[in-house]
């Protein structure tokens, strides 16, 4: 079966940074996939590639939704073909209310019906941001504004969900909620591709984990496989391995996948 | 007594034309951030093309001025979209130079084509005739002109508030590359507004073309329709409104005790003081990022 979303190595610059150097990712219907990767990595540059965020960008290679080209294409349209995007950082209408933000994210939705079933399913998600519904989204803390970014971008009812740092400045408890809102989405049937900084937690919930180093996708395997990796604890989550008595590390471990 | 109430009218029948140019200000600096200093010319050139076909081809004044607020609204969208979508990498300053230049080449073809004698606008609505309410004049032009920015004044202002498009605006000035992740086609929302803000300045040239017109009649509402929108917080649309009367209420008073010299520099002095004490505006909302 052809996957959902297929970028075939894709190459983006940022004016003279060569930021993505050749990576192919592929996306199987109904999976969560965790893109994992150091900071400046360009985990993120891949999904705002994807989005069409990046002016002129990617500088080559193909991206493929449901068999459509779409690289090229405008924000606004990728958006209308059923990708969403939680921004890092959030990126909330920060003086229009609560409701507002949503009603925005169902700005494609012509069927008024849909649009309330919609409303009904962020705030079954989300019940805190019923109670916040007539405030400024500005007003909002750091995790409301996060629920409020994933509840406004569920709203146009996507078949994939982009999440981009769901996690960055939460707390441990807000981000156990907010993954575990993310298995719910995912039981829904939408389709999740989450770039995280929080490896552990990020391939909890995945199927498929890939490894972003310096542009390229270095590996790739079933999350589980990915977690018990040695590098991949080691690197990405913090685990010691042997240490010495005084407890220093006194080697640095080599990187098998370069 | 009498005077101070006659000055007092008299200023809120001023204030009605600068509420007009301020409302399409603040339309468009609502969804851009740009400050459209074309606004005035665009007006002109409506104003100018309607007493064109009024005069020299005849036709009725209930077909033109449609026609004028039609071509209002198209010149608004073919600006926004051959000259300001055009500008590389635009940055708000950069936008607002461009409108500057928009409105000296709108100016400067006003003036060519028409020259700059005085003319009258023929107006089924004169100018001349007044209404008495007590022992206070006001004339029937300056009633509709109120009638007219307040009508306005509380269309937008609903419309901001409760229509799709109102708050699809107001999204596509709040965070432009959030908008476009909601799918809204931010481009032709900015053309959209042009149009509409446009159409408004129209209204104010149409309205005053009646009393005044020349190639430069529309400079000075423009400026202090400005005024009017600074005052009242540059997005808020009531306080553009009350902004423009205040405004044109004080510099009524200002020039009727104090200094009729020195009137026309009330707005600007005004504008220095809410800058200073107030920079938000007096009735803006805004809400400020925590850092």
């Amino acid at each position: 079966m052809k996957p959902l979303l297929e970028i075939k190595n894709i190459e983006t610059y940022y004016d003279l940074i060569y930021a993505i150097r050749g990576a192919s990712l592929a996306i199987e219907e109904g999976s969560i996939t965790a893109v994992l990767g150091n900071n400046g990595a360009g985990k993120s540059t891949i999904l705002k590639t994807t989005m069409g965020l990046i002016e002129d960008q990617p500088d080559k290679g193909t991206i493929e939704f449901k068999g459509q080209r779409i690289d090229g294409k405008d924000t606004e349209e990728i958006v209308r073909l059923g990708i969403s995007y939680v921004p890092e950082g959030r990126e909330v209408f920060e003086e229009l209310t609560v409701r507002e933000n949503l009603l925005m994210g169902a700005y494609t939705q012509p069927n008024r019906r849909q649009i309330n079933t919609a409303f009904e399913r962020v705030y079954h998600h989300f019940p805190l941001l019923k109670d916040r519904e007539n405030q400024w989204a500005g007003t909002l803390s750091g995790g409301e504004q996060q629920m409020l970014a994933i509840g406004r971008a569920l709203m146009s009812r996507p078949e994939l969900l982009l999440l981009d740092e769901p996690s960055l400045g939460l707390s441990p408890l807000l981000v156990k909620e907010i993954f575990d809102i993310i298995k719910m989405i995912h039981a829904e049937g939408v389709t999740i591709l989450l770039v995280e900084q929080n490896a552990r937690m990020a391939l909890s919930i995945a199927n498929v984990g890939l490894i972003v180093e310096n542009g390229r996708f270095v590996m790739k395997g079933p999350a589980k496989d990915l977690m018990g990796d040695k590098d991949v604890q080691e690197f990405y989550m913090g685990v010691r391995s042997e240490a010495s008595v005084k407890g220093y590390q006194r080697w640095k471990r080599k990187k098998r996948w370069r | 007594m009498l005077d101070f109430l006659q000055m007092i009218v008299s200023g809120i029948a001023v204030g009605s034309s600068y509420a007009l140019m301020g409302l399409a200000m603040v339309i468009i600096y609502k969804t851009s951030e740009v400050v459209n200093f074309a606004q005035g010319e665009m007006a002109l050139l409506s104003s100018f093309l309607t007493y064109m076909v009024l005069e020299y081809h005849g036709f009725s004044i209930y077909v033109a001025i449609p026609c004028a607020l039609l071509f209002a609204i198209l010149l608004g969208c073919f600006l926004e979209f051959a000259v300001l979508r055009r500008a590389k990498e635009p940055n708000v300053l950069g936008l607002i130079i461009i409108t500057i230049g928009l409105e000296m080449i709108l100016m400067g073809f006003v003036s060519w084509k028409f020259g700059a004698d005085h003319k009258t606008m023929p107006f089924p609505i004169s100018p001349y005739d007044s209404v008495a309410i007590g022992e206070v004049f006001i004339s029937s032009l300056e009633i509709l002109n109120l009638i007219v920015a307040v009508a306005i004044m509380l269309f937008f202002f609903i419309f901001f508030r409760y229509s799709k498009l109102g708050l699809a605006m107001k999204a596509t000035q709040q965070n432009l590359v959030a908008a476009r992740l909601m799918g809204i086609r931010t481009n032709r929302i900015l053309m959209i507004t042009w149009g509409v803000s446009s159409l408004v300045g129209c209204m104010a040239g149409l309205l005053l073309s009646p009393v005044i017109m020349h190639p430069y009649m529309m400079w000075d509402p423009m400026l202090k329709g400005f005024a009017a929108a600074v005052l009242g917080g540059m997005t808020s649309l009531p306080g553009a409104v009350f902004g423009a009367y205040i405004l044109g209420i004080i510099e009524n008073l200002f020039g009727g005790y104090v200094s009729i010299e020195f009137k026309s520099i009330v707005a600007f002095v005004i504008i220095v003081l809410v800058l200073c004490f107030k920079p938000s505006g007096l009735f803006a909302r805004h809400y400020v990022k925590k850092v």
